[in-house]
């Protein structure tokens, strides 16, 4: 049961928020013109690494508002939350 | 009965308090403060097991959760538990205990012909006869199901309660021995919030078992103090009987508390499980003793030795009248020495080291003790009970002398208790002097200390102790300074090292997982036959998969393997601890989340009504819902007939207040909804409303609802029952995260409306007399949206229709829903309104043809296989949009939406069967789609289906096959899925 720090609220535990994925996929610029390739790329192809990364959470049961998280696959430890918006923070080397 | 093996004083048990309890059948007396264990030694029993895999006879080994031999059955009927430790039940009065895994008797156990058995029983018996020709598994399984195993499961509901607690805390300290004690002293005067959690019934640890001194008065002087200072401190929390199970990620760990038991009755809670949350965790789990490999290792009588020295000290117990140690280190002196003290006779020590230089051996040696260097057990003698050993020169094995005893103390030296510093992913190392894993560098948030930590000085507990409690409460924020915990604990062994894990091989049987009856001659065959990673050899051999999981063997097979593969320890590696460190019961996990409060139960405003009046509910999603109000000896069948009925001929009165509601405002409302609906909003005049699909980016169908324009810039969307939270989440994700440019704010307010809706041709009348809207067709056409006053309640009410037939939907904020019920059912009444449920609505709209997402949509499903292409917007751009102009999402390979007639109209077809082109099919049969709904229809008066069929729009007016499970192949006829009305005539009335 991971500890989340809420940018918004503070620290909370895991089961208050949804898991939201790989953060900062982006969706095809003019997207309606994207290749298939490129589109499907968008759909389906998430990374899944072994070690940090970007991911998507939302505090449903609190503020409700949805940001970001650098989180270690393996170690499970936060070095960073950010809003949306924010600047990217490094990833720890 | 008598005691015959308790000590005439000493120990820790109170002799003022006498309990008596059941073993066996047998009735034997012991004192409050006894455990189980305890108490059947002070009665002379040994024997109280018959091992897992051949029946050999089984005495007490350990003293805590290490125990691999004495499980038993405790309490009778509902209340039993199997694989209790005798070594941890805690004695009560009336306590009823049981042998298990043995028939007829304990000691005439007709299983044990297994260990006569066992050369065909030996590693990877199941693996080479599972591979093995024709139904050999069949009939061995049959045996090995009988033969094997532990205890049995209670056949009853388990009658007790248990809670669940959460708590935070800056440091959590696990062990109340001498290390967590002064760890926790430290941290709490450093201030800091702590909790002190140990499984024992008192605090103390090692210093309840051995006869220590701390600053020249007895340790358990010390224990009282520093107890007493703790429990004085307000931010300090000790729970003692509390076990912890496991470290997860964050400070997240998970304990199990036992209630101190009550003579006759029920505790108010039989266990609880505390969910505790750390900054800080000191793991002062201490050490647990490892026996040696000898031939005859497991007879009855043999025991750790500092189990033995620990009934005599903390107990009052003798556990033998002549006792021998086997050992490889002088810690093992210690346990000879207080035997002595207490009046055990000591026949002899054998030390497996040649060399005994230490201060210990020569204090024996002082004492009078007679010590045999070099020596080793080679053998053991009695049948269920240990009579005598064999000792021999470890250089010379067949020069055997016997020497008569009833206890055999053995010693392998220590391992630390690493489970919990594993579980948080610390990485232990081999530590060849000790021949133990110790930790290695500290996982974040955690610190080792004492014995856990391969500290096993006393005085380096306490010091070790300290120092972890004044950093971690460093860590956690609080300026401590070194505290003035100035203990001195003078102790003549400083020498921790070991000699070997093994006594020369006679033949005889050498166990090293005595539960699970795995012997040193089964690992060498693991690792003859190539099994030469650690993990491997242990799934071979089962070693250390017993409920012990191999807290006093592993380190032996270790060693083994590393012999029989010519590898180093650490090469050979440590197999993986995973939580439980010690099994924890079904019921604790549970806690209170089973039967009504398995799930929490949502309840509409009108909810007391419909039970009031007969419901029959049904759970969809976390709702309870009425599915019919059967009249007495009426079935959910008659009544959804008569209730479908009622709202096609006259009126009937259903209660939608689980619909998924959304308030959206904003300024960039409407366009919003232009994007995530495929048809469009912002065309959409306030006081309106407009049925609204939404679709994921894979273009595939994920909600609909209908939507009403409340404002310019406010709308009331609903979504379905289930999607509700889903759909809230993900409209939330796309304005929060990609369309900044819209200032749009979302409201979930599901349970802020109750929603009751009129339905048929006399919904009008029922309605009218209520409200001051205007009911006429002219002034409130379908699909619009009023606000007035129903029953003097302020209302929305929405012109929609799920059945086809003239519909309000009306809206009343949730605390006057029942009221608005009451009125309606009241007004309605001179019209024979009819209140109906979930299975009425479901026959009403598929009648008409309207689908339910997650009935007629399954993820696959798009607007155009629905029959709803015309709703996907050419003119603007939707989520989902881009996906429907990939290739196969248009074609004769989609599935359309249909009806289905069956050729026989009594016949309902089964929702979810498969449909073929042809009455009979060469296998595989190719299926072209299957039944989504299907209902019997009361105002169709015939069987009516929904159903996905390849193409099905072109295939109108063709027949097709649904072979039914264990019954005929029956045709039926594609046709229209709009059953009723086609030509919209009733909607207004
Ligand atoms: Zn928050």
């Amino acid at each position: 049961m991971l500890l989340i720090p809420c940018p918004y609220c503070g620290e909370r535990t895991e089961s208050e928020f949804r898991y939201g994925g790989e953060a900062h996929f982006r969706r095809p610029e003019n997207h309606l013109e994207a290749t298939d390739e490129a589109w499907a790329d968008y759909l389906f192809m998430r990374k899944n690494p072994k070690g940090w990364h970007r991911e998507r959470w939302m505090h449903i049961a609190g503020c409700k508002r949805w940001f970001y998280v650098v989180r270690h696959t393996v170690t499970h430890r936060i070095s960073s939350v950010y809003k949306v918006g924010d600047p990217l923070p490094d990833l720890p080397s | 009965m008598t005691q015959d093996f308790r000590l005439a004083k000493g120990g820790r048990i109170d002799r003022e308090k006498p309990l008596r309890f059941l073993f066996d059948g047998h009735a034997y007396d012991g004192f409050a403060g006894d455990t189980l264990a305890s108490a059947l030694l002070a009665n002379g029993i040994h024997l109280v097991a018959r091992s897992f895999k051949y029946h050999r006879p089984r005495g007490i080994y350990g003293l805590g959760v290490e125990e691999p031999n004495a499980l038993v059955e405790t309490g009778i009927g509902a209340a039993i538990e199997p694989n209790a430790r005798a070594t941890t039940v805690e004695l009560s009065d009336g306590l009823i205990a049981n042998s298990q895994n043995r028939w007829p008797s304990l000691r005439f156990d007709l299983g044990a012909v297994a260990d006569l058995a066992s050369p065909l029983l030996s590693a990877g018996f199941y693996y080479k006869t599972f591979m093995g020709p024709g139904n050999a598994w069949k009939l061995y399984e049959w045996m090995i199901r009988r033969a094997a195993g532990v205890g049995r499961a209670p056949e009853q509901p388990d009658p007790d309660r248990y809670e669940h607690s959460f708590a935070h805390c800056d440091v959590l300290v696990v062990g109340a021995g001498p290390a967590g004690l002064a760890a926790a002293l430290a941290a709490g005067r450093a201030g800091a919030r702590v909790m002190l959690v140990d499984e024992q019934v008192e605090p103390g640890g090692q210093l309840l078992n051995t006869a220590y001194t701390i600053n020249g008065r007895p340790a358990t002087d010390w224990v009282a103090d520093a107890t007493a200072e703790l429990d004085r401190m307000d931010e300090v929390r000790r729970l003692q009987r509390t076990l912890a199970l496991g470290v997860y990620d964050h400070g997240y760990v998970a304990c199990v508390e036992r209630a101190v038991p009550v003579p006759e009755g029920r505790t108010r809670w039989r266990e609880r499980m505390w969910h505790v949350r750390a900054k800080e965790i000191v793991v002062a789990s201490g050490a647990i003793e490892r026996p040696l490999i000898h031939d005859g290792n497991d007879r009855p009588g043999t025991m750790l030795a500092s189990a033995a020295r620990a009934y005599a000290n903390r107990y009052g117990v003798a556990v033998g009248k002549r006792a021998v140690v086997f050992a490889n280190n002088d810690d093992a002196y210690r346990t000879a020495l207080d035997l002595a003290d207490s009046g055990i006779e000591v026949a002899g020590i054998l030390d497996l080291r040649h060399d005994l230089t230490g201060a210990m051996p020569a204090l024996a040696r002082e004492k009078g003790l007679r010590v045999l260097a070099g020596h080793a057990v080679v053998g053991t003698r009695g049948r269920t009970r240990l009579k005598a050993v064999e000792a021999a020169p470890v250089d010379d094995p067949s020069n055997r002398q016997i020497i008569e005893c009833d206890l055999l103390a053995v010693s392998g030296g220590w391992n630390p208790a690493l489970h919990l510093y594993a579980h948080a992913g610390g990485k232990a190392s081999y530590d060849a002097a000790l021949a133990a894993f110790v930790p290695g560098s500290s996982p974040e948030r955690m610190t080792v200390a004492g014995s856990a930590a391969g500290e096993f000085a006393l005085a380096h507990c306490l010091s070790g102790g300290a120092r972890a409690g004044v950093e971690a409460a460093k860590r956690a924020g609080f300026s401590a300074t070194q505290p003035a915990l100035v203990l001195e604990a003078p102790e003549p062994n400083a020498d921790t090292r070991v000699g070997p894990l093994s006594a020369p091989n006679r033949g005889g049987k050498r166990f090293i997982d005595l539960h699970n009856d795995v012997t040193e001659k089964d690992l060498r065959l693991a690792a003859q036959e190539g099994y030469r990673s650690v993990e491997h050899a242990k799934r071979y051999t089962t070693m250390g998969m017993g409920p012990d999981q191999g807290k006093t063997g592993n380190i032996l097979g270790l060693n083994v393997l590393s012999d029989a593969l010519g590898q180093a320890v650490p090469q050979v590696g440590t197999t993986t601890f995973r939580p439980p460190y010690h099994p924890v019961s079904f019921g604790a996990l549970a806690g209170r989340e089973v039967h009504d409060l398995f799930l929490p139960t949502r309840k509409t405003p009108m909810d007391s009504w419909h039970e009031e009046n007969g419901a029959l509910f049904e759970p969809v999603g976390q709702w309870r819902r009425a599915k019919a109000y059967p009249k007495p000896g009426e079935s959910l069948h008659a009544a959804a007939e008569r209730e479908v009925k009622a709202a096609r001929e006259s009126v009937g009165l259903f209660d939608a207040s689980t619909l998924g509601k959304i308030d959206v405002r904003g300024p960039g409302a409407a366009q919003f909804l232009d994007r995530i609906y495929c048809n469009t909003f912002s065309t959409l005049k306030p006081g309106n409303a407009r049925y609204g699909l939404m679709l994921g980016e894979d273009g595939m169908v994920k909600d609909d609802g209908v939507t009403a324009r409340l404002g310019p810039d406010h709308f009331h969307l609903t979504t379905t029952t289930g999607g509700a939270a889903s759909v809230y989440v993900w409209l939330e994700d796309w304005l929060q995260t990609e369309w900044l440019d819209l200032e749009v704010y979302l409201t979930s307010v599901t349970e802020q409306w109750a929603v009751a809706t009129l339905s048929g041709p006399k919904a009008r009348q029922v309605l009218g007399p209520l409200t001051d809207v205007d009911l006429s067709t002219a002034a409130f056409p379908f699909m619009a949206f009023r606000e007035g006053r129903v029953a003097n309640i302020p209302a929305r009410i929405f012109r929609v229709s799920f059945s086809g037939d003239l519909s309000y939907e009306i809206n009343v904020p949730a605390r006057h829903g029942l009221a608005l019920w009451q009125a309606l059912m009241e007004s309605g009444r001179p019209h024979g309104i009819t209140p109906y449920g979930t299975e009425a609505l479901h026959i009403l709209r598929a009648e008409k043809g309207y689908i339910v997402v997650g009935h007629e949509t399954d993820g696959t499903i798009t607007p155009h296989d629905l029959g709803y292409g015309g709703m996907v917007s050419t003119k603007k751009d939707f989520l989902g949009r881009r996906s429907l102009g990939r290739a196969g999402m248009t074609g004769p390979d989609r599935k359309h939406l249909v009806g289905l007639l069956s050729k026989d109209p009594a016949r309902v077809l089964p929702m979810g069967a498969q449909i073929l082109e042809r009455p009979t099919e060469a296998r595989p049969a190719p299926m072209i789609g299957h039944v989504s709904s299907s209902y019997m229809s009361p105002t169709m008066k015939r069987g009516i289906a929904m159903a996905l069929i390849k193409n099905g729009r072109e295939r109108l007016g063709q027949t097709v096959y649904l072979p039914l499970l264990d019954g005929p192949t029956v045709a039926a006829e594609i046709v229209s899925p709009v059953f009723y009305d086609p030509e919209n005539a009733r909607r207004d009335g």
